[in-house]
């Protein structure tokens, strides 16, 4: 069974002011077929966690390690993980213009296959996953993210989480922007793909309305760069009543 | 668009807009209307390589196009039949010569008086009809050539000029779309190497008219196209695009003029160029006169170029003048840039290698425009063309 560990990993950025130290130690361990929340305020350091364990050039590592079955990831190229079976879905997908979504559904299978699906099965697995997540079918002939609304970017990334199949999935607030009926059907996507391929999940949120849908296992409250508290599903029922108050430093809670 | 971010290029776009310092002395520059004309080249001062239409060009390599005799006799082409389509030399005489335009510079004047037969496409056919015509035969000879595209009121069509092979060429295009018709022109430029090639287009609009005309520059020592579209009719419509692929050593330039002359008219102008290589150099300016009878005009134009690789020089400047208050909307945009990491990195974290995620966003940076064309056939032939370009290029 494949795990993915993240170890007392310590990221900065640099700004314009200077380099900003964002994650401050982050520990957390996932096996396959898990499903962890890591929930927390804004500018908490969730997307930097994310970004930092897909490769995003823009964080840089300061200590500390990500493994994927013992073998360290953080010295991999961004495409090199991709295809070591770790999937981001983005909160912020970017667009592209002028590469079809289809052909870049079958570009990104092919390269982490080794080989070209045959294509009558593909394009029939396209057709029942874009179903699924309620997308039309001309949307294989748009170009990649380009004039999507924000919920329609946000099923684009579970359908290639769908189609792809990757051994770990990190999902950076797939819930955010969504109206209930949008969020049932990604919910629904993201169960899929995790009973389909025994998929471990990463998944960030700061409500916890995508919980009444997708059950954690395990529940990770994160704060100021770590994580500050670890329970099970309780927990997110805590939060829903409480807040992140009782976790914020009272000087930084303006 | 998130792609690029305006740059250098940016700053000084608006330079050339309004004042003009060539002499040591401030001129305001005349509207872009106001510019002289004539048939005649020389009518023309001698070009010195400062003036504000040649300052950005190698003027010493095309030297010959605008003060040389050219050789203006008849070329081979090849054109399929196609119903309600005619093709075919007319003289000189022919009254069609100069209804869409007058020479703005002396490279094209020199033209206009050297060429002897002018190539006349004619479109009828109220049924969309699809004319190819292809040259490669010009040889390196200094030529001129002329020609005439007229879509009779209501016809549609798309009519696509292919050249390839040797060419030293200057040569004019008239265009005219008379009312209701629905016109798009493609000119692609895959000349040899060594090729020179200025030409001037000239359009004017009727009412309620559509021309598409879209250049589409990927090979040649020197390549400026300069498209003047009037669009005279009310309601007309002018889509402008460009594409261009420039690599080392290549220049490749476009000069377009779109002028809202009547009521309700709607024009876009998008032109995309790659860069890679050194010496690498693109010219686009694009100038919008909105006039005074423009009222209820609709505008916008941009440029976006991507650059690959140092020692490239893309040059971009909008210029955009409005002389009615009445307008819908009129905007402009320009860019200049290298590669969006977040782009490449979107790609790679799907799997897909750095070099192949570059190759999927240039090509995916131009599709934009080949995939406004409209002809599948020369949408496929181009995006290999490009590919090939991209091949041809990499470091
Ligand atoms: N590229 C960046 N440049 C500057 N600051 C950044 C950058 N990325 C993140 N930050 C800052 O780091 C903190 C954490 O950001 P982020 O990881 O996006 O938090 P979250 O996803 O939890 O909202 C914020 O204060 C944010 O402004
Ligand atoms: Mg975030």
């Amino acid at each position: 069974m494949s795990v993915l560990e993240v170890k007392d990993l310590h990221v900065s950025v640099e700004t314009e002011q200077g380099t900003k130290h964002i994650l401050k130690g982050v520990n957390l361990s996932i096996k396959q077929g898990e499903i962890h929340a890591v929930m927390g305020p804004n500018g908490s350091g969730k997307s930097t966690l994310a970004y930092s364990i897909a490769g995003h050039p823009k964080y840089h590592v300061e200590s500390g390690s990500v493994t994927l079955d013992g073998v360290e990831v953080l010295t991999m190229s961004v495409d090199a993980r991709a295809r070591a079976g770790i999937f981001l879905a983005m909160q912020y997908p970017v667009e592209i213009p002028g590469v079809r979504m289809a052909d870049f559904l079958r570009t990104a299978k092919t390269v982490l296959d080794g080989e070209a699906p045959p294509l009558r099965p593909w394009l029939k697995e396209v057709s029942e996953a874009m179903k699924g997540l309620r997308m039309e079918k001309a949307f294989s002939e748009r170009n990649v993210n380009e004039g999507f609304s924000g919920g329609e970017k946000k099923r684009h990334e579970i359908l290639q989480l769908e189609l792809l199949k990757p051994k770990f999935a990190i999902l950076d607030e797939t819930d955010s922007g969504l109206d209930v009926d949008a969020l049932k059907i990604v919910s629904e996507g993201v169960n899929r793909a995790h009973a389909a391929n025994d998929l471990g999940v990463l998944l960030i949120t700061h409500y916890t309305r995508i919980l009444r849908y997708i059950k954690p296992d395990f529940v990770h409250v994160f704060v100021d760069g770590r994580v500050a508290e670890e329970g099970g599903p309780e927990l997110a029922e805590r939060l829903e009543n409480e807040g992140y108050d009782r976790f914020l430093d009272p000087a930084s809670v303006a | 668009m998130s792609l690029l971010t305006p740059e250098q290029h940016g700053a000084k776009a608006h330079s050339d807009g309004g004042w003009d310092s060539n002499e040591g002395r401030v001129v305001p520059v005349q509207t872009r209307s106001g510019r002289f004309t004539s048939v005649n080249r020389d009518d023309f001062p001698e070009v010195t390589g400062l003036e504000l239409e040649w300052k950005l060009t190698p003027v010493a390599l095309v030297r010959t196009l605008i003060d040389g005799t050219l050789d203006g006799a008849p070329y081979e082409y090849t054109a399929a039949d196609a119903a309600g389509a005619t093709i075919g030399w007319v003289d000189r005489s022919d009254a069609r010569v100069g209804r869409a335009g007058v020479p703005e510079e002396r490279a094209s004047a020199n033209a206009w008086g050297a060429f002897q037969k002018a190539l006349a496409i004619t479109v009828t056919a109220e049924e969309h009809v699809d004319v190819i015509v292809s040259r490669s035969g010009l040889g390196a000879e200094p030529r001129a050539a002329h020609t005439i595209i007229t879509a009779k009121p209501n016809s549609s069509a798309t009519i696509i000029l292919q050249s390839s092979g040797q060419a030293t060429l200057s040569e004019n295009v008239e265009i005219v779309v008379e009312d209701g018709a629905s016109l798009t022109v493609v000119s692609v430029q895959e000349w040899a190497d060594d090729a020179l090639h200025l030409a001037s287009h000239f359009a004017t609009v009727g009412q309620n008219a559509k021309l598409k005309h879209v250049v589409v520059s990927l090979s040649g020592t020197v390549v400026r196209i300069n498209p003047s579209v009037h669009l005279d009719g009310e309601g007309a419509d002018g889509d402008l695009y460009g594409l261009y692929f420039a690599d080392a050593g290549q220049h490749f330039e476009q000069r377009v003029y779109l002028h809202h002359v009547a009521r309700n008219t709607k024009g876009r102008v998008n032109y995309k160029g790659a860069l890679q290589g050194k010496g690498a150099h693109t010219v686009w300016v694009g100038d919008v006169l909105i006039g005074r009878d423009a009222a209820g005009t609709d505008s916008y134009e941009q440029n976006r170029n991507l650059v690959l690789s140092e020692g490239a020089r893309a040059d971009s400047i909008p210029n955009l003048e409005i002389e009615t208050g009445e307008i819908l909307g009129a905007g402009h945009a320009s860019a200049t840039g290298r590669f969006d990491d977040e782009q490449l990195f979107y790609l790679q974290a799907r799997g897909i290698s750095e070099e192949e995620a570059r190759r999927l966003v240039v090509i995916g940076f131009l599709s934009e425009i080949v995939q406004r064309i409209g002809n599948t056939e020369l949408e496929t032939r181009l995006h290999k063309a490009i590919e090939k370009e991209l091949e041809r290029t990499a470091p």
